[in-house]
């Protein structure tokens, strides 16, 4: 289990109660956190999962894959600390994870 | 009464286009009555990972789920699930119920879906025989999936190529028969048949193409081999049935509503009945960039109708329509398909076959209108915004490959 604090792009926060081995995305879209499409479930075929991750919990979100960078790339407001919400699981170490999601996935 | 101010909204049909129209009412404003009705047991769930991850077993049917149940109570929608519709009485705006009473509509989206087409031969009844669209198809098949069996495919599109690849891996002896003289041929081009057919072989699937199937033979009641035109007898416990969809139109065409291959829809998702909307795969839809109108079967055409009626119903704008998009995992495979291939004159190679990392792209008129990407995610993202731009693109750019597709995109939209 993980505390995630959701961010919305206008700063309003909420906090979630995440069970491991679900994604980000999961978690986000099972509690209608806002910002985020995941139009296709998870498959990492989209690209309309793009969430902003605090900086101290990068290297804990685990690595890219080649796949999710390259599907990044192509997203709308890109930064430093973009990810894919589909492709980071959720384990005991993103204990208090701070997630923005932005206004829009287009 | 005009859009925008309906009280009671009933969605016919549980599946992704029926899961996004309720999602896109309730964030469009709509607190009026919310109801779904659904013929099968199970909350709304993705049907993608069953021909994928979740046929081999790779998590719980939990997270096959848009929502979890509680969503449903927090959003005030009422679900009917195991629940069939027999008829629509669209003088008095209410739908029958199968086991009994009615439910009044302001406005009705069908999002009905499809079913397997059924195997049209001898022993298509037998135990051991499979359809593979529903999470109760899979629970039936998923269990006789034991290593060593041999499984009998019938239709190598991506159903049952997505099912080889998921067998093979769980160790099972697969044969694939297919019909027409190449795999994947009614929805890509000779290039990705020959990818795909070479791939699984090597992964010690058995193709046969140009394959008749002429009837199951069984014995005690369960299927134990299928036999070809020609006689080939191929020995099988499990024979699954993969020759495709046919659209869930009976409810509205005995109601009246216009249909061909498909409900008929404007480009709102609206049917000739202006309180009735039709969305996903049972729906057959302009689609406009292409200058042509059809039915698509795919999770972004769902949500996108999905996302298109709930709009109409309340009035507001209408969401922009994007570019068709599809995808099949098979093996370490990711293809990303975008646009659509039909009629085009020209492909372009994009990388090479051989390094399992490539794309082809189908032009017409020197326009790019469809791609298929193996492992490329750039040249799925970029082609979606190139084949709605309509940017002529000049012969060589798209198979130069020491210029990235961001920028090949870049400069030819500029």
């Amino acid at each position: 289990m993980a505390k995630i604090i959701f961010i919305n792009h206008d700063g309003t926060e909420r906090t979630i109660e995440a069970k491991n081995g679900m994604s980000v995305m999961e978690v986000a879209v099972n509690n209608s956190v806002p910002g985020i499409d995941a139009d296709c479930g998870g498959a990492c075929a989209c690209a309309t999962c793009h969430v902003y991750v605090d900086q101290a919990f990068l290297a804990k979100a685990g690595e890219q894959q080649e796949m999710e960078k390259s599907m990044l790339d192509f997203a709308e407001n890109v930064r430093p600390n973009s990810r894919l919400s589909c492709q980071i699981k959720v384990i005991d170490a993103l204990e208090g994870l701070r997630v923005t999601t932005p206004e829009s996935q287009h | 009464m005009s859009a925008g101010e309906a009280r009671s909204i009933v969605v016919v049909g549980a599946g992704q286009a029926a899961a996004q129209a309720l999602q896109s009412l309730r964030q469009g404003g709509f607190t009026g009555s919310l109801t779904l009705v659904g013929d099968e047991s199970a909350l709304p769930y993705q049907r993608p990972p069953l021909s994928k991850a979740y046929m081999k077993g790779e998590f719980e049917e939990e997270r096959l789920y848009f929502k979890p149940s509680a969503w449903y109570q927090e959003q005030k929608i009422e679900l009917l699930l195991g629940t069939r519709v027999p008829k629509i009485d669209r003088a008095g705006q209410q739908i029958h119920l199968g086991h009994g009473g009615h439910i009044a509509y302001d406005y009705l989206i069908l999002a009905t879906g499809s079913r397997p087409r059924p195997l049209p031969v001898r022993g298509a009844d037998l135990d051991g025989v499979h359809d593979l669209r529903t999470l109760a198809d899979v629970e039936r098949l998923s269990p006789r999936m034991v290593a060593g069996r041999r499984m009998v495919i019938i239709g190598a599109g991506y159903i049952g190529l997505e099912a080889a690849a998921v067998a093979r891996q769980m160790g099972l002896e697969v044969t694939v028969l297919e019909m027409a003289p190449r795999v994947l041929a009614r929805v890509t081009s000779p290039i990705l048949s020959e990818f795909y057919a070479a791939e699984h072989r090597r992964q010690g699937v058995t193709i046969l193409t140009g394959a008749q199937l002429s009837r199951l033979d069984g014995e005690n009641g369960s299927v134990t081999a299928a036999v070809l035109a020609d006689g080939t007898r191929l020995a099988a416990e499990i024979v699954l049935s993969a020759i495709g969809i046919l659209p869930n139109e009976e409810l509205a065409r005995k109601a009246g509503i216009a249909c061909f291959n498909g409900i008929l829809v404007d480009r709102d998702a609206r049917t000739s009945d202006p309180h009735v909307f039709a969305a996903g795969d049972c729906a057959s839809r302009p689609l406009v960039h292409f200058g042509r109108s059809g039915r698509l079967e795919s999770v972004h055409n769902a949500i996108e109708q999905g996302k298109l009626a709930a709009a109409a119903i309340l009035g507001l704008p209408r969401p922009a329509e994007d570019c068709p998009w599809f995808w099949s995992d098979q093996y370490d495979l990711k293809l990303q398909i975008a646009g659509l291939s039909q009629g085009y004159d020209t492909h372009v190679i994009r990388g090479d076959p051989a390094s399992r990392k490539f794309a082809v792209f189908y032009l017409k008129g020197g326009t790019l209108i469809a791609v298929d990407a193996v492992n490329s995610p750039p040249e799925f993202l970029a082609s979606k915004k190139l084949i709605m731009s309509g940017a002529k693109l000049a012969s060589g750019v798209l198979s130069d490959t020491s210029t990235p597709m961001k920028d090949i995109a870049a400069q030819a939209t500029a």
